[in-house]
């Protein structure tokens, strides 16, 4: 009997230190933008949200794009807060993983950093219901050292595409460039290679790949001549934010257009949402989080936009 | 008469024991067998439809240099993750294989009760260290240290086989250690009162008896080593390419497939070729369980 016990206790604590180590493996990859406190946030936050008329009862499973993840994750927790019927889970995983999940009734959300058609066939797309909830931006991000402030279009295709190998060509000092880029699935590198390059680039033999914003960021300040882009949330003083064909990358200039690499962030849902999804999705376009968690996390939000751009890329002014 | 009864009740009990006994250690195996035959097919047909859904000729995959699963026309040539995985694991283990069997030399024949009582719980403590910390500091002191020392980025094999060997080392070590504590007494006891000293009792009959049992301890250590993602990721730059030199930007097996896993979709032709690495590496590993178990029958005295 004490054995079964101890052999039971012995169980729960492989699983425990398991999950923990799971967990903690996390925490060292996962892209979570610096300097927030999800829980402190929530709990202090306002709960402004009116009384539904009807008590909503239900859970919701949102996964995919780690990008996304906490700000859905902060939204989430005020959102469970109001309505106590409410479960919402909230994982990451990346926007591939999002995608195919919510296509194969897996997750009830799936978040995603890129337009569904770009990544499933066309029919599994035409399923989902896209519902845009925030916008974010990226900018190009050289090492504090690298004497160069602003760089145009065709400048960074010499450089993604290796054509430019030294900063004096590009006017700066006589240092080797280190090009620290996303792997090839990733939603921000086909953000930052669609609006900002035009262009897909192969891999180039040499440069640097890393999925996590942080590590790019930490890469990226301590490699001399090295060269990235992150979303404007991981912006610091350990990185040197470039200016884009002279247009300086802040909220301001992707409001009003003139600053083009900015993608939306998706969740999208299989089909018309049910009544408690959608009262969550209805939710996260409240100013209570457009204004709060959104602006907070570094997003910038929807209802800001001066400009509304399609899946081909043509603009056009609200 | 109560007595008998009461043997009775006691036989009965213990062959209710034994029944329950085996019933239940039989459901352990069945759950095992049927995990570990569910991963390979899982593994396996996904592997394998990157062959017959995608069309991707296995050679092409095995020795192929381009990896651009999202270009245009896609190319699937794994050769350099293939290569990366090998020369980081191997020459992890090579640095740390002398390192493990000094320690465990020092811990049975020079200092036996201080080495086992201290050093070697020390050296295991080693292993309950998460991946992600051996990558953080891989990172943030390796990495820079290369960097202003070698030329290159400090990224790469050179970094990646450096992390991975401290990693392996505690594996390599407890094997060793083990080893060379289970020797038989008799052999040493002999080697010495032919006169041979305590140098040469170890370098001509300590080493030369235990070798393939410190052999099994480097093969775990390389096993564990191809199979580690985290730690080799955030080191060893994750380019696609077979790298010119030690310090330039590489990819393994294991960190192609955890950059871009999350990414793809499943069902594409992307997320199946990965899936095919991930074949490959589960059949690396089939491999070195059969030299462990190789060595192990070689190693009985």
């Amino acid at each position: 009997m004490k054995k079964t016990v101890m052999l039971i206790m012995a169980l729960v604590l492989t699983f425990t230190l398991a999950a923990c180590g799971q967990s903690s493996n996390k925490g060292g990859n996962a892209s979570t933008p610096p300097a927030t406190n999800n829980a402190g946030n929530a709990s202090t936050e306002p709960s402004g949200e009116p009384t539904p008329e009807t008590k909503l009862e239900g859970s919701i499973l949102a996964t995919g794009s780690s990008a996304l993840q906490p700000l859905v994750d902060q939204a989430s927790k005020a959102f469970m807060d109001a309505n106590s019927g409410v479960t919402i889970q909230v994982q990451g995983g990346g926007s591939g993983t999002g995608l195919t999940q919510v296509s194969e009734g897996q997750a009830d959300i799936g978040n995603s950093d890129v337009y569904a058609e770009e990544k499933l066939d066309a029919d599994k797309a035409a399923e989902l219901v896209d519902h845009q909830v925030a916008v974010v931006a990226m900018a190009a991000v050289v090492n504090p050292k690298v004497n160069v402030d602003t760089l145009t279009k065709q400048q960074l295709i010499d450089i993604f595409t290796g054509k430019v190998t030294n900063w004096k060509e590009l006017g700066g000092d006589d240092q080797k460039i280190v090009i620290v880029n996303r792997p090839a699935s990733s939603g921000t590198r086909a953000t930052f290679e669609k609006y900002a390059l035009g262009t897909k680039t192969d891999d180039l033999q040499g440069s640097i790949q890393e999925d996590s914003s942080g590590t790019v960021r930490k890469i990226i300040g301590e490699t001399p001549g090295a060269i990235g882009y992150l979303a404007l949330s991981y912006l610091d003083d350990s990185i040197k934010t470039l200016a884009y064909d002279g247009v300086a990358a802040n909220e301001e200039n992707v409001a009003n257009g003139t600053y083009p690499v900015w993608a939306y962030e998706h969740m999208y849902t299989k089909g018309e949402p049910n009544e408690v999804v959608k009262a969550f999705l209805d939710y996260m376009l409240t100013d209570e989080v457009q204004d709060g968690a959104v602006v907070e996390l570094g997003y910038i939000p929807a209802k800001n936009m001066q400009v509304v751009r399609d899946i081909e890329g043509n603009i056009t002014k609200k | 008469m109560a007595q008998t009864t009461d043997k009775k009740i006691s036989a009965n009990n213990h062959f209710a024991e034994e029944w329950v006994g085996r019933i239940y250690t039989t459901l352990c195996v069945l759950v095992l067998v049927t995990t570990i035959v569910a991963m390979v097919y899982f593994v396996a047909s996904r592997g394998l439809s990157t062959f017959f859904k995608n069309d991707v000729n296995v050679l092409e995959l095995l020795t192929g240099l381009k990896w651009s699963p999202e270009g245009q026309p896609p190319a699937f040539g794994a050769l350099p993750f293939i290569f990366g995985s090998f020369s980081t694991s191997i020459l992890a283990a090579l640095l740390a294989a002398p390192l493990s069997f000094c320690a465990a030399v020092f811990m049975i024949e020079i200092t036996p009760k201080f080495g086992r009582k201290y050093l070697q719980p020390v050296i295991e403590l080693l292993a309950g260290i998460p991946s992600v910390v051996y990558g953080f500091i891989g990172l943030s002191v390796i990495v820079p240290f290369f960097r202003d020392v070698f030329p290159g980025q400090g990224v790469g094999i050179a970094a990646g086989a450096l992390v991975l060997s401290i990693m392996i080392l505690p594996t390599m070590t407890t094997v060793a250690t083990d080893a060379l504590a289970s020797l038989p007494s008799g052999l040493k006891e002999g080697s010495y009162a032919l006169g041979a000293t305590r140098w040469q009792t170890i370098y001509r009959v300590v080493l030369p008896t235990t070798l393939p049992s410190l052999l099994t301890g480097v093969v775990l250590g390389l096993a564990r080593a191809f199979g580690e993602a985290l730690a080799v990721q955030m080191v060893i730059g994750n380019a696609p390419f077979i790298p010119r030199s030690l310090f330039e930007s590489a990819s393994t097996l294991t960190s192609a497939i955890t950059l871009s896993m999350g990414n793809t979709v499943s069902g594409s032709a992307h997320n199946n070729a990965l899936w095919s690495l991930a074949l490959i590496l589960m059949l690396m590993t089939f491999v070195f369980v059969f030299i462990v178990r190789w060595l192990e029958k070689r190693s009985k005295l």
